[in-house]
């Protein structure tokens, strides 16, 4: 986000444009995240449920990777991944 | 037709209220603000008026459910004294940078310890830096007249903030007075139908409110917010003006008191002004020079028309009805003080605190002030700058 003036703000600090919490990126506060191994994913989307943020990304029905912009590394999402060998992992992602 | 009526000041803040008639009024009952939430709730009860009259069970609730009507876009209002507006602090703060259009009658009363119920002004005084606007009251017509320009200037477009009508708790709030009242209609009439700003109720057109702003954008929103009091000044002026037209009252940021051509003055809040002219009375009858100055706005404070006001005095005091226990001076003095030495002014200065907890002022302290000021003038040395006045040795 650009830096804005104090002039440039809404009083009040209200947000006026809705959904902009997309543009606050939070994956920087990541210091280990999940990887996804997807020869071992059955497409439960137990982790898509389970994540407290919005981070893992679904098409069709099916589980297709970590949204690193938003995912902060709670490990949730490989907890939960009930695959007999799991399909995420946490490790040193990028 | 105005109408003359013999009122407290609590009945007429109620009154106010109730011509007012606000969307949503949020309030817990605190001495010596009981009486104004109890009388609006008859009025609620009894059908004269349709606001949503919100019983909660603190005063941190009080202005939080306060806040979040306002924030929807209703007309909301609340009362409290001392230690419930202690208690509303957290909120209090919010109140003024969310920038809501709140109007709170604050009836002053002294902050525990030791629990006191009478007047001073520590209450409103410690929220001095919340952000809210403070207009303050002598009596009973001036704290009617303050509520209802208050709502005009909270809701101004440019102004948006949160005013705090401060009167005397028990002196102004508990005794009886001949006040005039203006016609329900000429109130609504003068406060308008109430176009908020902004409302959460709208969803073609959401918003939030009250986000999270940190190190790299909370400075702006409180710069931002900072501007907003600095030009609320002559928005005071604006709506005391359109005010007169209805009212025939006229209003300033204060009132000045046989000043002009005064050599010695005092500086004093609320009720004890009343107090203080009728010694101005008696001493320019003896043909001493005193004069007053009453500050009407606390904030903004105006600091450059006090200066402008005051500066050609030889001696003032600055009198606080509340302790800043800096192991300076109260509130009050410091910031005139301030205003004076900026403005080059050689005026000697001294402080007086007195009326702690209800401690009565008569004519006679105020008569001691002045002549400490007398000899202040003919000296020119302030022999002591920092004065308890009305307390036992």
């Amino acid at each position: 986000m650009t830096a804005k003036g104090w002039r440039d703000t809404v009083p009040g600090g209200w947000i006026k444009e809705a959904g902009n919490a997309l543009e606050y990126k939070t994956g920087s506060w990541r210091s280990i995240g999940p990887v996804f191994i997807p020869e071992n994913c059955i497409n439960c989307l137990f982790c898509w449920a389970f994540c407290p943020d919005d981070a893992i990304m679904v098409k069709d029905g099916k589980m297709v990777g970590v949204n690193y912009d938003y995912c902060k590394g709670c490990g949730i999402c490989a907890r939960e991944c009930p695959a007999k060998n799991k399909a995420l992992v946490m490790g040193e992602e990028g | 037709m105005a109408q003359k009526v013999a009122i407290t000041g609590n009945e007429a803040v109620a009154l106010a209220m109730k011509q007012i008639n606000p969307d949503v009024v949020a309030a817990y009952p605190i001495t010596p603000q009981t009486e104004i939430v109890q009388i609006f709730s008859t009025y609620v009860n009894n059908g004269l008026i349709d606001t949503e009259f919100v019983t909660v069970e603190s005063e941190h609730s009080a202005m939080s459910a306060t806040v979040g009507a306002a924030s929807a876009g209703a007309r909301a209002m609340t009362a409290t004294s001392a230690n419930g507006l202690a208690l509303m602090w957290e909120i209090v703060y919010i109140a003024a940078s969310n920038r809501l259009p709140i109007v709170m009658p604050v009836v002053n009363r002294a902050l525990s310890g030791p629990i006191n119920i009478h007047c001073d002004h520590s209450d409103a005084m410690g929220a001095r830096d919340s952000g809210w606007i403070q207009l303050w009251s002598e009596n009973t017509q001036e704290a009617y007249d303050n509520m209802i320009q208050a709502v005009r200037l909270a809701e101004n477009p440019n102004v948006q903030l949160p005013v705090m009508v401060c009167m005397d708790g028990f002196i102004i709030s508990h005794a009886m007075e001949n006040a005039e009242v203006l016609p329900d209609e000429v109130v609504r009439e003068f406060i308008g139908d109430y176009t908020p700003q902004k409302t959460l109720l709208d969803k073609e057109n959401p918003v939030t409110a009250g986000p999270l702003a940190f190190t790299d954008s909370y400075f702006e929103f409180k710069r931002a917010q900072a501007e907003a009091m600095i030009q609320a000044k002559p928005y005071v002026l604006e709506v005391a003006r359109e005010y007169a037209k209805v009212s025939g009252r006229e209003y300033g940021l204060f009132e000045t008191y046989k000043l002009e051509d005064a050599e010695v003055g005092i500086v004093v809040l609320g009720s004890t002004a009343g107090t203080a002219k009728n010694v101005v009375d008696k001493l320019r009858g003896q043909g001493f020079k005193a004069g007053l100055l009453k500050p009407r706005v606390f904030r903004p404070f105006p600091a450059e028309e006090l200066a402008t006001a005051l500066g050609h005095l030889k001696a003032l005091a600055v009198m606080d009805r509340a302790d800043s226990f800096n192991a300076f001076s109260g509130p009050l003095f410091a910031e005139i003080t301030a205003a004076m030495y900026d403005s080059g002014a050689q005026t000697k200065i001294v402080n007086y605190i007195y009326g702690l907890g209800g401690r009565d002022v008569g004519l006679g302290d105020i008569e001691k002030v002045y002549g400490h000021l007398a000899r202040i003038a003919e000296s020119g040395k302030v022999d002591q700058r920092l004065n308890y006045l009305g307390v036992r040795e």
